[in-house]
């Protein structure tokens, strides 16, 4: 089965870019959302993730504020 | 030679040293650091204006320019540093083991928390040290950035332009370069409470408002804001450190311990800008080389 991997992100936002950079390097695919543009995805991350930080990584029942290499990779299995 | 941290300093003193032919290691967590959180660069030579990310950008080609001579490990840090015969031995978070005769420490400085209630619980939920990724996220609402320097003026100009209100709260009166203090005063959504301290941070799920208190009169005042952007601090180095947390160099960039090198934000210097990082980083290669020579 293919996990659900969804990335809030802003545009301006350094560790966004790390944190997509290491999903698309190890080969995960995700869904990427501008929470600086798009008000519904900022209200689901808000409201489903309890975050109002990027890069906010939701996948399973995990939900990872901020890019750290070890725990992302720790939390996807690589 | 092992430069750890690759913000101006480390990479330029990357180039120098490539330059000077020394066999170098460059290891560091990311490539940029603090220069990747600021917005518009206007004050770095043969640039009128510049992205924070961009100039880095460019400083890493630079630096890519001698792949024989300097060897790049990203998305490590060093975790210590310690003293081995004829050198220094460096370990990494992944485990990695380094030796090299000399080390330039380069490791920059990163924002410090305010250690007051409710900050550690809020992170994420409205407490950011990221204005530039998290800022977006508090368009039309209140906010407060604390601190009175470049960076925190940085913060709150960026948010004037996005945010209803924007409470800009320092312990001391403004201390950023003029050009933009004269940027931010002007703005009608900004209110400016110098000489306060934060005395918490209120919220369950989300910020919803801090406390700060006048730091003559004591007196006490509850803002409602919904984000918050702590600024300014230091982390701790190696060698001799001063009060604050700096490496203590000399004017050669030489710390206490030969061999050990420093440069740019981490150390003593007093000026934290681009412009001087990448100076001293270049200054510490040079005499690294020099410390080198003589070990011959």
């Amino acid at each position: 089965m293919t996990r659900e991997v969804k990335i809030y992100t802003t545009p301006t936002c350094p560790y966004c870019k790390m944190a997509k950079k290491f999903l698309a390097d190890n080969g995960v695919e995700y869904q990427e959302f501008n929470v600086a543009e798009d008000k519904a995805a900022r209200e689901e991350m808000i409201r489903k993730c309890h975050s109002l930080g990027v890069p906010t990584i939701c996948f399973d029942n995990e939900v990872l504020v901020g890019f750290n290499e070890a725990q992302l990779r720790e939390k996807l299995g690589l | 030679m092992i430069i750890i941290g690759a913000g101006p300093a480390g990479m330029t003193a990357a180039v120098y040293t490539a330059r000077k032919k020394l066999d170098t290691l460059l290891i560091s967590y990311d490539v940029g650091g603090q220069v990747l959180w600021t917005t518009t660069i206007e004050n770095y030579m043969g640039y009128q204006f510049i992205e924070g990310s961009e100039l880095i950008q460019k400083f890493e080609q630079q630096v890519r320019q001698f792949p024989s001579d300097v060897k790049i490990r990203i998305g490590q840090r060093a975790e210590s540093v310690s003293r081995i015969d004829g050198g220094f031995e460096i370990r990494s978070d992944k485990g990695e083991t380094y030796q090299a005769k000399a080390v330039i420490f380069a490791t920059g400085k990163r924002s410090r928390q305010l250690n007051v209630p409710g900050e550690k619980k809020l992170l994420g939920r409205g407490v950011t040290y990221c204005a530039i990724c998290d800022g977006p996220l508090f368009a039309g609402e209140k906010v407060a950035v604390i601190g009175g320097g470049n960076s925190a003026l940085e913060a709150a100009e960026s948010m004037i332009k996005i945010a209803q209100q924007v409470y800009l709260i320092s312990l001391t009166p403004l201390t950023g370069d003029q050009i933009l203090i004269d940027k931010v005063t002007g703005a009608s959504n900004l209110a400016i409470f110098l000489e306060h301290e934060v005395l918490g941070i209120e919220g369950e799920s989300r910020v919803e408002g801090m406390k700060i208190r006048d730091l003559k009169s004591k007196q006490e005042r509850e803002l409602r804001v919904n984000g918050l952007v702590p600024n300014s601090g230091a982390i701790k180095g190696l060698t001799s450190l001063n009060r604050l947390g700096e490496v203590e160099v000399n004017c050669a960039n030489e710390t206490d311990v030969p061999g050990l090198f420093a440069a740019g934000d981490v150390t003593n210097v007093p000026e934290k800008q681009i412009v001087v990082a990448a100076g001293e980083g270049a200054k510490a290669a040079l005499q690294a080389h020099r410390y080198l020579q003589r070990l011959k």
